[in-house]
């Protein structure tokens, strides 16, 4: 069929620029191999060659981006990536976030990340280049791989961004009409989740640091294949330092943009995909400190290599762990499956194995290879032997590892050195450690043959993490304290003491303080965990204290060289404001109408942290008068936001919160909540919506409930009590065809709701000769009708009903996080720090 | 024997130490009849809500009050009691997987994760019927 108003041309030049940054890639990559170890004359060309070739794959990977972000501002529906993650309504900012929305669109960022490192490691890298840009190459070729979306026989290589929707889904009747385009007028929209500025600028910090981390990566394996060991340090240390900066960005943005609009009630939750980059990050650091002892010693540098390939491997995994769709029942927010975990896999060997050729040579590469191919075929038919596979890679990693030369002789217990080491090793074996808990779907699927059910995190997953990373705070923080008062090689006693004696002190001083006055008691996992704690506490505010005095005592003031104690300042910050945040946590939306409510005997176990607040009628909350006073519709969407006014309960200061909820966004059914948060400089308030009146309930279905009461008596409804004060008795009343002996009576109840002021109501009966006549009477701000049924000489029966039909209300969470911003604040002395620190050695290697 | 080697050694035992205390903590993955039988041990349920049953839940009179029938893939149909807000999306979810306990005739729930048709847009079926939903509103 011919189909009529469709653009191809945008999206053939993009599915061909994929193709062509595939091809180039691999070229690139090959040339600058046989660049690395060509002679003299030889090199001129191949250089000129690989050059080339980047060039132009990075030109392509541009313009794939200028041509989808083409694709998305004009709406082009046809192509199935711009249906599926945008609409008309979206506004222009988000067009960016709905680029990577999706998993093709991450993949490009990341590309476009390596594109411009690649450019600028050609010009600065000298004699570097080919054997670094190699392994950048070869990395581009698998990030275009998975871009390609091309089919070899059955096998689909990648998920293009330029698939046409009606090829995506031909059996849609849709396309049964050659003019289809102009019936698909309107996109699917992007996930309101992702409609955020926060979903703006983190993906492109974080996907900074992911592409960051192949450079520390790429050295080290440029040191091992060139047999220049050692040498590679120089230039991998700024870029370690700022990679190490922008990934913890990256890392702490997603924090934020969970905090302002997941509703998991804070800024991180140890979900997979959490997890996932956080500990690339920690080996990295590790990585990171062990290089410089390999700087200043001479030491290290097998660790230094090995935690450099781990940490591109973690990176790796990570985007295997969130892609694969593995992750599916355990994390809330991991990418669809695409079919391509076969090539993800691949590309996660490839990570391993790649280091493993290089560094290994003759038969041993050759053996190498053959394990290889090997477990890679075997692992096709028994997925569990896969783990061989990586346990034969970090075997010849080791072996090959050998030929790195190293100092035998013992460091000295008291030098700098011995300690950054054992904090390289907590971090690294707690980074083990979480992410073999992350792992366990991943273990469960490997070991699926052999039982009977999977298993997966308890019920506390939080706990499962905290309890262990507690810890490791406890030891990281104390080590970060004092280890930069120590020399390299050897510290003599009578250097180190002083120096350190008032950073303890005035740290002791604080925390002591502290201690005693800020009610630290979180007493949820008993007095062991409060006592880790507190110990965490003290070591982080060490941390804090050591690290802003070294910058007078160590480094006497000199900005330039104060990076590392400044991010070491930063980190501390991170640490004492997530310890106080979390453990001082406080719910203020704990259901307090509870004396009120027939909770049902199944309630009593768990205090409900939602509270309902029916519009226009104050509730309390901790210290707060809260009221649902109006909502607003967003002009263009199915998006509502809630006016909450918060009013101090001591009558001064008060304000207003906004949350917002997608309610039935696009047929996706249901409510998708996007908290508010006020911030104050000690505490944040922070509140989301949990549940809205269901319209079906609407319908007014609920039936009076008849009470027999005397006067005086009480009668409870759900929001409070009714008391039947008097009963009058009227003989004549206006009413045409009431005639003598015919009887009218007027109930007066007073309705007391749980808070605020009593009303009262006054329904009516009339008996005439002509029949009943009940006159109800509704307390509106109650939802509450009543209605007076019979009248027996003081005996009444009083029908009660609760209609929620005209019923407004709201039902929410609210915390209150104190001194979260101080994390926030730690987290980005921490980025400044890495900085200076990179900037410092960039300067410090041209000089 | 150096230092480091024997730090190296205490880590790694301390961690394997660790995540073998984590293997009680852990979990499995149930069905209704299997986790019957572990009354009181806290598991996941794989099932699916029961739509032919009615879902009890009223914001105004206890907003921590949840009850609906699940049912799993054999058939087998519990009821599942969560003393937290209702899951908007609950009713148009195609699976889920309950975290809690059995404690007699309900299942104690503490969490609830949603398999909901997200991916609706990759599903044809839907991308009809959001297509079609488009079309009659312009």
């Amino acid at each position: 069929m011919d189909y009529t108003g469709e653009h191809l041309i945008p999206g053939n030049l993009g599915q061909f620029l994929i193709v062509l940054s595939f091809v180039c890639s691999l070229l690139a990559s090959f040339a600058y191999f046989k660049a690395t170890h060509a002679t003299v004359e030889d090199k001129k060309g191949w250089l000129r060659l690989a050059r080339w070739g980047f060039i132009l794959d990075a030109f392509a990977v541009f313009a794939i981006f200028g041509l989808l972000f083409f694709l998305f501002y004009s709406h082009r529906y046809e192509y199935f990536y711009v249906y599926k993650n945008s609409s008309n309504s979206l506004e222009f900012k988000y067009i960016f976030s709905a680029i990577w929305s999706a998993s093709e669109g991450s993949f490009l960022l990341w590309t476009f990340w390596h594109a411009v490192l690649g450019l600028i490691l050609i010009r600065t890298a000298g004699k570097w280049e080919a054997p670094v840009m190699m392994t950048v190459s070869l990395a581009q070729w698998a990030l275009a791989a998975m871009m390609l979306g091309l089919y070899f026989f059955d096998l689909k290589i990648g998920s293009s961004p330029f698939a046409l929707f009606r090829n995506q889904m031909p059996e849609l009747p849709l396309f049964a009409n050659e003019n289809y385009i102009s019936r698909l007028t309107d996109g699917n929209d992007l996930s309101p989740l992702l409609q955020n500025y926060w979903m703006v600028i983190h993906p492109p910090v974080l996907f900074l640091g992911f592409a960051l981390l192949i450079v520390p990566f790429a050295y080290s394996l440029a040191g091992l294949f060139t047999r220049e060991y050692g040498d590679w340090v120089k230039p991998a240390l700024p870029w370690s330092l700022i990679a190490g900066g922008v990934l913890g960005l990256g890392i702490m943005m997603g924090g934020a943009w969970a905090y302002e609009s997941l509703n998991f009630g804070g800024y991180w939750a140890w979900d997979p995909v959490e997890n996932a980059s956080l500990v690339p990050w920690m080996t990295l650091v590790a990585g990171i400190h062990t290089l410089l002892i390999y700087k200043h010693t001479g030491r290290s540098l097998r660790t230094t290599h090995l935690f450099f390939i781990v940490t591109y491997f973690l990176i790796i995994y990570s985007t295997f762990l969130t892609r694969s769709g593995i992750l599916g029942d355990t994390s809330v927010h991991s990418f669809a499956d695409l079919g391509m975990n076969t090539q993800l896999y691949l590309f996660l060997l490839g990570a391993l194995w790649l280091p493993v050729l290089l560094v290994l040579d003759g038969n041993k590469r050759w053996l190498a290879a053959m394990v290889l191919l090997v477990t890679l075929v075997a692992s096709y038919f028994v997925p569990l032997l896969t783990l061989l596979s990586f346990l034969a890679a970090f075997y010849f990693l080791y072996v090959g590892l050998k030929k790195v030369p190293t100092i035998t002789q013992e460091e000295e217990s008291s030098s700098r050195e011995f300690w950054m080491f054992i904090g390289s090793l907590v971090l690294v074996i707690s980074a083990g450690y979480i992410i073999v808990t992350t792992s366990i779907p991943v273990v469960n699927k490997l070991f699926a043959k052999f039982m009977s059910s999977g298993f997966t995190m308890g019920d506390d997953i939080l706990f499962a993490y905290n309890r262990v990373i507690i810890f490791v705070a406890i030891i990281i923080g104390l080590l970060t304290a004092i280890t930069q008062y120590l020399k390299y090689k050897k510290t003599p006693r009578s250097y180190f003491l002083p120096k350190i004696l008032w950073p303890t002190i005035v740290s002791l001083v604080i925390a002591g303080l502290i201690l005693a006055f800020g009610k630290v008691d979180y007493y949820e996992h008993g007095a062991g965990f409060l006592a880790a704690i507190w110990f965490a506490l003290v070591s982080s505010i060490y941390t804090v204290v050591a690290n802003a005095a070294y910058i007078w005592i160590g480094v006497k003031g000199k900005w330039k060289n104060a990076g590392a104690s400044i991010t070491h300042f930063g980190f501390g910050l991170m640490l004492v404001g997530i310890l106080i945040s979390s453990s001082k946590k406080q719910v203020l939306s704990y259901n307090t109408s509870g004396i009120f409510v027939p909770l049902g005997e199944e309630s009593k176990e768990k205090p409900g942290e939602n509270l309902t607040l029916v519009r226009g009628v104050p509730t309390r909350m901790g210290k707060y008068d809260v009221t649902y006073q109006s909502e607003e519709k967003h002009p263009q969407k199915a998006l509502w936001y809630y006016n909450l006014e918060f009013k101090d309960s001591s009558g001064k200061g008060g304000f207003s919160l906004r949350p917002n909820a997608f309610i039935n966004h696009n047929g996706n059914e249901g409510l998708l909540a996007n908290p508010d948060s006020k911030h104050f400089w000690d505490h944040d308030i922070f509140t989301y919506i949990t549940s809205l009146p269901d319209p079906e309930k609407n319908a007014d279905t609920s039936a009076f409930e008849t009470r027999h009461m005397n006067l005086r008596d009480t009668a409870y409804y759900s929001r409070g009590f009714v008391v039947l004060d008097s009963i009058q008795t009227i003989d004549t009343i206006p009413l045409p065809g009431f005639q003598k002996g015919d009887k009218a009576y007027i109930a007066t109840l007073k309705v007391q709701p749980q808070q605020g002021d009593s009303y009262i109501s006054r329904p009516i009966l009339v008996e005439a000769s002509a029949g009943r006549l009940s006159n109800p009477d509704t307390v509106v701000m109650e939802n509450l009708i009543l209605r007076l049924e019979k009248n027996e000489g003081g005996h009444a029966d009083i029908g009660l009903k609760e209609s929620n039909s005209a019923m407004q209300y709201v039902t929410l969470k609210a915390y209150r996080f104190p001194f979260i911003n101080v994390l926030w604040l730690g987290t980005i002395l921490m980025v400044i720090g890495f900085i200076i620190s990179g900037i410092n050695r960039i300067r410090a290697k041209k000089g | 024997m150096k230092k480091t080697h024997i730090i190296i050694l205490i880590l790694i035992v301390g961690a394997i130490a660790v995540l073998i205390s984590l293997l009680p903590t852990l979990s499995t993955y149930e069905t209704v009849a299997s986790a019957r039988e572990k009354q009181g041990k806290y598991v996941h349920l794989i099932a699916k809500l029961d739509k032919a049953q009615p879902v009890e839940y009223d914001a105004i009179n206890n907003p921590n009050y949840l009850s609906f029938m699940a049912i799993d893939s054999l058939g087998q149909s519990v009821k599942v009691v969560y003393n937290n807000a209702k899951p908007e999306n609950l009713e148009h979810s195609e699976r889920l997987v309950l975290k809690g306990k059995m404690e007699n005739d309900h299942f104690a729930c503490q969490e609830i994760l949603m398999k909901c048709p997200s991916k609706y847009t990759d599903d044809p079926t839907r991308v009809q019927e959001s297509v079609n939903k488009k079309l009659q509103s312009n």
